[in-house]
């Protein structure tokens, strides 16, 4: 009987220890610092197609191994942190997610003597204005932002199209494609109706609700990747998705343009951090520096497809755009005013249940 | 020395079945705080409506599946040993590649301007809006789900003892009734635990509402949301798991005293 107990005991035990061990395989040589790397997917230029390998690169420059790995979502970021296990150098959340993080004493400052590179960050970004999140800019290095944009295909819609309102437009029925998570779905209402995107006011979010509800005069399709595919294969009409993106589909699909809706949008951002618990705080500095040198930002630029915060490597971007898709599409990534933007921050744990469940009853109504 | 053997099993499910439950059942009974609560559970009533649509939709789709895998396994059962060999290879084929892209696959081939639609010009008749549907959850279920009734079936059925068919044939039974009298009654404890391997995943599948479906919300999405979306609500996601759980298990039951009674019948 005894023997049974210890051996639960030690397979228990054994299992608990697997994930160390594994973990711990990565540092062969104590004297090679390795570099944990938590980046989102497809979110570096790597090489492909005659790129830059950037991470190739910064092991060849500083002999700093690097131990590159990718998340799907934010949430999913938070709960690895959280969870530990595995302790990260660098980490690339976005806006929201770092104001959260920032909130619970999970980032580290940053020392930014180390980051000589920051210099070539647009301003803009550093101005708790633009982002609320970080509102010293003590513990974050934006790395890529960009806006949600209207894209929409021009052999079906001949009309000017400056307005979210299109989405509500009936000519257009079953032609319609709708953000299928809440928070940008929310988002769009509340542009509509004048609301601050991160109101946390109950009777607010229900009009906002209530608004989307009322796009079932539309039967929208929601979707979220696969408007990367429904849109250049002409599944359906209009779509709103995040302005980067609209780009590589029009790529694919010549009739496919895009606008930024003159009642706002949301802008987002992503930024390099270091969360508490390093031990290679320097040289995670030091990648951050690398990632913002010019010759990487704009090789990541590039293959991202996004706007880039620093100002060299976003000129040389917008240059390019100019002469591939004409001003106006330059403008579109590169916006000289963003007062018409608004950021998402996080909202409290209320609010987000509040506009869960509404969003669940909008999407079983409609 | 049997017992021996039997510790990993027991400790496998000690660590991934029983544990994992209990943590169900204490999530949708607490709150965020861990305080005790029935508020999750009367929140869940809220989507009965949701509940339904899933249940029913995971029925019909275990339906549609006896129908045509029956059939299927049946054929497979009486075939030729290699051609037997050949058949389970094909079934099982589908299902080395990930389930994902095979249901995305449909995404391209009911598309407006799919694979199926683009055909159907060709030849010159009106396209079909095929995505988006209810129709379409059902097919993409049905399509995923449909090996997992073939192959209990076809378990049972190969192992059917021929004599008694012959015996019953010798007794000038005709082939109707030797079906409805033999054959059916002895497949039952196959027929049981295909329709357990469907509709089991049918009922709380997520992923494929949501691609085939347009989004569409069926219990498992709005249970997926509690965990990944923006409210990070596990309490109220558990409570909808113990309540799925529940009716699944209660589905069962009611099935097995059918299934129990059908098995007396071939026995007496």
């Amino acid at each position: 009987m005894s023997k049974k107990i210890l051996s639960v005991v030690l397979s228990v035990v054994l299992l608990a220890v697997l994930p160390l061990s594994l973990a711990s395989c990565g540092e062969a040589n104590p004297n090679q610092v390795t570099l944990n790397v938590f980046n989102w997917g497809e979110y570096i230029s790597n090489g492909e197609d005659g790129s830059l390998d950037v991470i190739a690169e910064f092991e060849k420059q500083t002999g700093i191994k690097v131990n590159y790995t990718t998340f799907e979502t934010n949430e999913a970021l938070y709960n690895k942190m959280k969870t530990g296990g595995v302790s990260y150098d660098v980490i690339i959340p976005s806006d929201y997610m770092i104001g959260k993080m920032i909130q619970e004493d999970m980032l580290e400052k940053l020392d930014f003597s180390n980051i000589p590179n920051y210099e070539l960050i647009d301003d803009r970004f550093k101005s708790s204005e633009v982002a609320p999140y970080d509102p010293e800019g003590a513990y974050s290095v934006p790395y890529t932002w960009g806006r949600v944009g209207l894209i929409y295909n021009t052999k079906y819609v001949t009309e000017p199209v400056n307005s979210w309102n299109i989405l509500w437009d009936e000519t257009y029925k079953n032609q319609i494609l709708m953000f299928d998570n809440s928070r940008d779905a929310f988002g769009i209402a509340q542009f509509l109706l004048g609301q601050s995107v991160n109101t946390e006011d109950t009777a607010e979010l229900e009009q906002a609700a209530a608004l989307l509800q009322q796009q079932s005069v539309v039967s929208p399709v929601y979707a979220m990747d696969q408007i990367l595919e429904k849109m250049p294969s002409e599944d359906a009409y209009i779509a709103p998705y995040y302005v980067g993106d609209c780009l590589t589909m029009c790529d694919e699909n010549e009739d496919l343009t895009f606008t930024v809706p003159q009642e706002g949008t949301n802008l987002f951002l992503d930024a390099m951090c270091i969360p508490k618990g390093t031990k290679h705080k320097k040289e995670a500095e030091q990648f951050i520096n690398f990632m913002c040198s010019t010759e990487v930002a704009y090789a990541n630029i590039e293959y991202i497809a996004y706007s880039s915060p620093q100002v060299e490597a976003a000129a040389q971007h917008k240059e390019y755009l100019v002469q591939e898709y004409g001003d106006e599409i330059a403008q579109a990534i590169y916006p000289e005013d963003l007062s018409n933007t608004q950021m998402f921050l996080t909202l409290s744990e209320e609010a987000n249940q509040t506009m869960t469940d509404l969003w669940v009853k909008v999407k079983t109504a409609n | 020395m049997k017992k021996r053997a039997a510790l990993p099993y027991i400790v496998w499910m000690l660590v991934f079945t029983i544990v994992p439950m209990i943590m169900v059942v204490y999530f949708a009974f607490t709150t965020k705080d861990g305080a005790f609560t029935l508020e999750n559970l009367i929140q869940v009533k809220e989507y009965a409506g949701t509940f339904w649509e899933s249940i029913k939709l995971g029925a019909v789709s275990t339906l549609l599946c006896l129908l045509l895998g029956y059939p299927m396994a049946a054929i497979m059962a009486r075939s030729k040993a290699h051609v037997q060999r050949t058949l389970v290879l094909l079934c099982m084929m589908p299902m080395w590649m990930n389930f994902l892209l095979r249901t995305y696959a449909w995404m391209t081939i009911l598309e407006n301007n799919g694979l199926l639609n683009s055909l159907l010009q060709l030849i010159g008749l009106p396209k079909l809006q095929m995505i988006n549907t209810s129709g379409a959850i059902v097919l993409g279920m049905v399509y995923n789900f449909l090996p997992f009734m073939i192959i209990p079936i076809y378990t049972v059925m190969v192992k059917l003892d021929t004599r008694l068919v012959e015996a019953a044939q010798d007794l000038g039974c005709n082939w109707l009734g030797v079906f409805r009298r033999v054959i059916f009654p002895l497949s039952v404890p196959g027929i049981i635990s295909g329709i357990t391997m469907v509709f089991v995943p049918a009922a709380s599948t997520f992923i494929i509402s949501k691609l085939l479906g347009g989004g569409t919300m069926l219990i498992g999405d709005i249970i997926e949301l509690q965990i990944t979306g923006g409210a990070n609500n596990l309490n109220l996601g558990a409570a909808m798991s113990l309540v799925l759980m529940i009716i699944v298990l209660i589905t069962m039951m009611v099935m097995n005293v059918f299934g129990d009674r059908e098995g007396e019948v071939a026995l007496t």
